[in-house]
């Protein structure tokens, strides 16, 4: 269990031995990125005064559900050293296959039509946790080549057509726009699955063990930890969520299109590198990729609502990225040299 | 893990296997030309394939460095954006007067700029991994194309300018015959010089390597220029073939390149492959799709056949080594 | 290594076969619904040279708009007794475009009709094709004149701007803010139509019509449901969103019925019914305009053959019989000519029952 602990005490103080000092430093971590989500909202508000309201922040909150859903998933796998490309293939997948089911089954309860969602993102992760863990591909082929074979069989499933909004029952079409003690159901999907999340990772051995699979593969084999099964279960985890993500699009569009979210893949990739996750394995928090999610979100609201010129969009958003990262990595390292003073005196 | 890096250290004593590698991409191009002849009698006469070459080596160009940089374990998703930008810059200055040459020579030095910026903030900040670097920039490379041109295309080059996409010397195409000069010096510079071998030595350790002396930093800016630079020659013969310019153009180029070079043997964990890998993957799905093109296979089966390749052939010596290292325990 | 030289070929030898049943299981699989042409085209030499070949390409592929217009074109080729090839990338670039025109010369058809992801660059290509002595005509998204024989327009672009803003004018009461909601700020057609409705504008009588943005959703579902929501909020007086692309006007029929604005603010635009069925029958959307895209492919089909057999050579003036939908003149088009299948059709909650299940 030593990589573990060892593995974990740099980015999750509550690991490590020195409680407070390290549980300083780890609410510090994404100061810099909350900071700049600061300035960029009170930025946004000085232009366009609906920008902090009540609507327009559940407006947020609901289009930022789905991708802050996948980015759990995501941090998994990244933190397990791998990536996964084939997320806007398998949640477009579930999505149409849910669709197609209700189309023809008006009466279906919509539960049902999250569970086969669901079961259909689980396969089709196990498939790639398969790939990942026994055939040992590299995970950046493996779901580059599924990417592509998962969006075939969608336009294969549907026969090139699309199931729009008349076809499905409203019973299904409630699943993304009903709410619950006046909290829109996809919102409260997300802070479930977040604080499920939450837990999973900081609290049971198996999350624990996802780490340490990720900061040191050979040390976790050696220390007894099964690399393959917790490979195969991130996988999983990232195919289920995607197969649910794919119904409450699916469900908040109404229309299941042969290609749907292609290309979202870069999108929740880029929510959880925002947030801190290192591609090199072993490093992410929750708290962290709910920032980057947020970010991403404000940016797709916000920028439409500034009244820029709809050319500049697209370079104001990746300048904005790029500030983010490197004002995060500048405020990483301050707190860095402070810590490694503190620890010489 | 543990067995991978048994396969690996066996794979460095005996070279065979990574020469076999490279046999069974020979293998999978005959196997497809014999399929592709048998599908369709326009494949196998010399004119058709020679015009294909034209149709998918522009994105070769890129393929060259995306082996380096592939090598050494990074990763360059901006390479489409670069194209544009310095596609569109090109076209831009040369529907303002600029004469064409001297755009042509400013399209190259716009894409090798792009890829030093890259280069520095990777690392300058080695904190971000070159897929977030290379994310953000890739917006923002595009972002400006967007900001040049709007929702305006340019063309109406001067008409020697469609020889580079479009013409022979002699009979083979002017597009392959550059190809081959490029593939040469890359593949002599990854295999023949310190500078390559050090490449590999950043792949497998990039710490050993750096405690070894190698200068890990400007290696790896001057990789990233150089995909730059072989971005920007891209979007020299892409624009030709195109005949105009636009922001939206090469979208999506990143993930084939990166298909190509990942067929090509080289691996993302670093420290793995050879350029004629890549360059044998280049041909086989080039012509793969060409022919499958010839009997007008739907779009969807296409991508179904052309991911199924990529596990396919990926898969076959890992389960290969997998049960090797079985039959040994 | 000879043991593993072995496994290689087995398994390029099953690759092989896995690939060619994928060929065979597709043309099964697509018989019923888009191309079982596409089966004879595979099946190599037999019938080559008996038959002509008549090929279309659209955007891409998945999008039951192109469907029903590969359809229409496939119908009229049949009906001609000639082999239709229907063909679409997967992402909707002219860089793919390219390529399947370069295949489509290689098999040597005979006509090529285009439904182009730019108006310009696909001229080199095309010119190559024409030089071969292909037959080349553009349907519903244009290249420009130099790249095609003839165009095929499905409605008057003038017509489509003007109508409209007349039809957004009716109905938030001859007053007030509008906005558009485009596809990407690069398609061609939405451009033209919205440079029409702009000149549309200048008319003195839509003096209190005020258009305060375009904005441009990239015909993608989240994009543009965020920038209908955006629309709402930085202009709270908004009375009219004009979105002339079905993902577009299908998001922003969404996000009114979400927001339960249906009233507050119209919507028109051009849309199909089948995805529009839902929005028009709650009165979100009181009616929009289309064309059939079945008769645009049909039409071309019947130009395409009357080019390869020289009744017509694509000038002003000639005349095309076109089966089922009578003689069709070609008229001139800035540089080009293009023959023009009519106007617009409106749907609204009358007739949107009865067209939702045809496309």
């Amino acid at each position: 269990m030593s990589a573990n602990v060892q593995s974990a005490s740099p980015t999750e103080g509550k690991a490590s031995t020195g409680r407070t000092i390290s549980a300083l430093i780890a609410k510090f971590r994404e100061l810099g990125l909350l900071a700049f989500i600061v300035i960029l909202a009170v930025g946004v508000q000085f232009r366009n005064p609906s920008f902090l309201t009540w609507e327009n922040l559940t407006d947020i909150a609901t289009n930022t559900a789905i991708l802050s859903i996948l980015s759990v998933g995501m941090m998994l796998v990244i933190i397990t050293r791998g990536i996964d490309l084939s997320i806007g293939a398998t949640l477009a997948f579930a999505g149409m296959v849910s669709a197609l089911t209700v189309k023809h089954n008006p009466g279906l309860n919509p539960v049902a039509a999250l569970l086969i969602g669901v079961g259909i993102g689980i396969g089709c992760g196990l498939v790639i946790g398969f790939l990942v863990s026994w055939v040992k591909i590299l995970p950046i082929i493996a779901t580059l080549g599924i990417m592509n074979v998962f969006r075939g069989f969608t336009f294969e499933a549907s026969g090139g057509k699309w199931v729009s909004a008349h076809q499905m029952p409203t019973s299904f079409k409630s699943i993304a726009t009903g709410s619950f003690l006046g909290i829109n159901n996809l919102i409260l999907i997300a802070i479930v699955i977040y604080i499920v999340a939450y837990y999973f990772v900081s609290h049971t051995r198996t999350g624990r063990r996802i780490y340490a699979v990720g900061s040191n593969p050979d040390s976790a084999e050696v220390s007894g930890i099964r690399t393959g099964r917790i490979l195969l279960l991130v996988y999983t985890i990232m195919g289920g969520l995607a197969g649910l993500a794919g119904v409450l699009w699916v469900s908040k569009f109404a229309s299941a299109q042969g290609d749907t979210a292609s290309g979202y893949e870069l999108s929740v990739i880029a929510a959880c590198v925002l947030g801190g996750v290192s591609i090199a394995g072993g490093v992410g928090k929750i708290s962290g990729i709910l920032l980057g999610s947020i970010l991403l979100g404000i940016l797709n609201n916000a920028l439409p609502m500034i009244n820029v010129s709809a050319f500049w969009q697209m370079f104001i958003q990746g300048a904005i990225i790029l500030i983010a990262v490197l004002v995060n990595a500048l405020v990483k390292r301050g707190i860095d040299r402070n810590n490694l003073m503190r620890r010489k005196i | 893990m543990e067995q991978r890096l048994l396969t690996n250290k066996k794979e460095f004593k005996a070279k065979g296997f990574i020469l076999q590698w490279e046999w069974l991409l020979v293998a999978l191009i005959v196997a497809m030309f014999v399929m592709n002849s048998n599908l369709s009698e326009y494949f196998f006469q010399y004119d058709n394939l020679r015009d294909a070459t034209m149709g998918f080596l522009d994105k070769a160009f890129i393929v060259l460095p995306m082996v380096f940089i592939i090598m050494m374990g990074d990763i360059d998703i901006s390479v489409g954006s670069i194209i544009a930008l310095s596609s569109v810059v090109m076209g831009d200055l040369y529907a303002h007067g600029v004469p064409m040459p001297l755009a042509m020579i400013i399209c190259l030095a716009v894409g090798t700029l792009c890829g030093w910026i890259n280069g520095m903030l990777i690392v300058r900040y080695k904190e971000l991994s070159a897929v977030i670097v290379t994310l953000a920039t890739m917006t923002i490379y595009r972002g400006i194309a967007y900001i040049l041109l709007k929702d305006q295309s340019v063309g109406k080059f001067p008409s020697w300018f469609k020889f580079l996409g479009w013409d022979y010397v002699g009979t083979l195409p002017f597009i392959l015959i550059v190809f081959a000069v490029f593939a040469i010096a890359f593949g002599l510079l990854l295999h023949k010089t310190p500078f390559g071998r050090r490449v590999y030595a950043i792949g497998n350790n990039p710490t050993a390597a750096r405690f070894s002396g190698v200068r890990v930093d400007r290696i790896k800016v001057i990789v990233f220029t150089l995909a730059g630079l072989m971005s920007a020659v891209t979007a020299l013969f892409l624009t030709s073939r195109m005949g105009s310019t636009r922001p939206n153009i090469a979208t999506g180029y990143e993930l084939e390149v990166i298909a190509m070079v990942v067929l090509g043997g080289v691996s993302t964990a670093g420290g793995k492959g050879r350029m004629i890998g890549a360059i044998l993957a280049v041909f086989l799905i080039g012509f793969l799709r060409y022919g499958l093109g010839l009997v007008n296979v739907s779009a969807q089966m296409l991508l179904i056949i052309l991911g199924g390749l990529l596990i396919v052939s990926v898969a076959i010596p890992q389960l290969k080594s997998r049960f090797a290292i079985k039959r040994k325990a | 290594m000879k043991k593993f030289l072995v496994t290689c070929l087995t398994v390029v030898m099953l690759m092989t076969i896995v690939a060619a049943c994928g060929n065979n299981n597709n043309n099964g699989n697509k018989g019923s619904s888009a191309s079982p042409q596409a089966s004879n085209a595979a099946s190599p030499s037999g019938d080559s040279g008996a038959k002509k070949k008549f090929a279309i390409i659209f955007k891409n592929t998945g999008n039951p708009y192109g469907e029903k217009e590969m359809e229409g074109y496939k119908k009229a080729v049949e009906e001609l007794g000639y082999e239709a090839i229907l063909k679409a990338p997967d992402q909707p670039t002219a860089e793919a475009q390219i390529s399947m025109i370069e295949e489509l010369i290689s098999q040597k058809v005979d006509a090529l009709a285009i439904v182009a992801n730019d108006p310009d660059a696909l001229q080199p290509a095309l010119e190559k094709a024409m030089k071969a002595g292909i037959k080349v005509i553009s349907l519903d998204s244009a290249v420009n004149a130099a790249s095609r024989l003839v165009h095929i327009n499905q409605a008057d672009p003038e017509r489509i701007g003007r109508t409209l803003i007349q039809g957004v004018v009716e109905m938030i009461g001859g007053s007030g803010e509008i906005a558009i909601l485009s596809a990407t700020s690069q398609a061609t057609n939405q451009n033209l139509w919205i440079e029409w409705m702009k000149k549309e504008l200048e008319d003195p009588k839509y003096a209190n019509v005020k258009l305060v943005k375009v904005a441009y959703g990239d015909d993608l579902r989240d994009k543009s449901v965020s920038e209908t929501e955006a629309l709402l909020k930085s202009y709270p007086n908004l009375k009219g969103i004009i979105a002339p692309t079905t993902v577009g006007i299908a998001a922003a029929g969404k996000v009114l019925t979400d927001k339960g604005l249906k009233g507050k603010v119209q919507l028109t635009g051009l849309g199909l019914p089948s995805e529009m069925a839902e929005y028009i029958e709650s009165g979100v959307c009181p009616w929009m305009y289309l064309w059939n895209p079945l008769d645009v492919g049909y039409l071309s089909g019947y130009v395409a053959d009357a080019l390869v057999n020289g009744t017509v050579t694509g000038k002003v003036g000639d005349k095309v019989t076109a089966g089922t939908l009578g003689e069709k003149e070609v008229i001139a088009d800035g540089d080009g000519t293009q023959v023009m299948l009519g106007d617009p059709f409106k749907f609204d909650a009358s007739n949107i029952a009865e067209w939702k299940a045809v496309y």
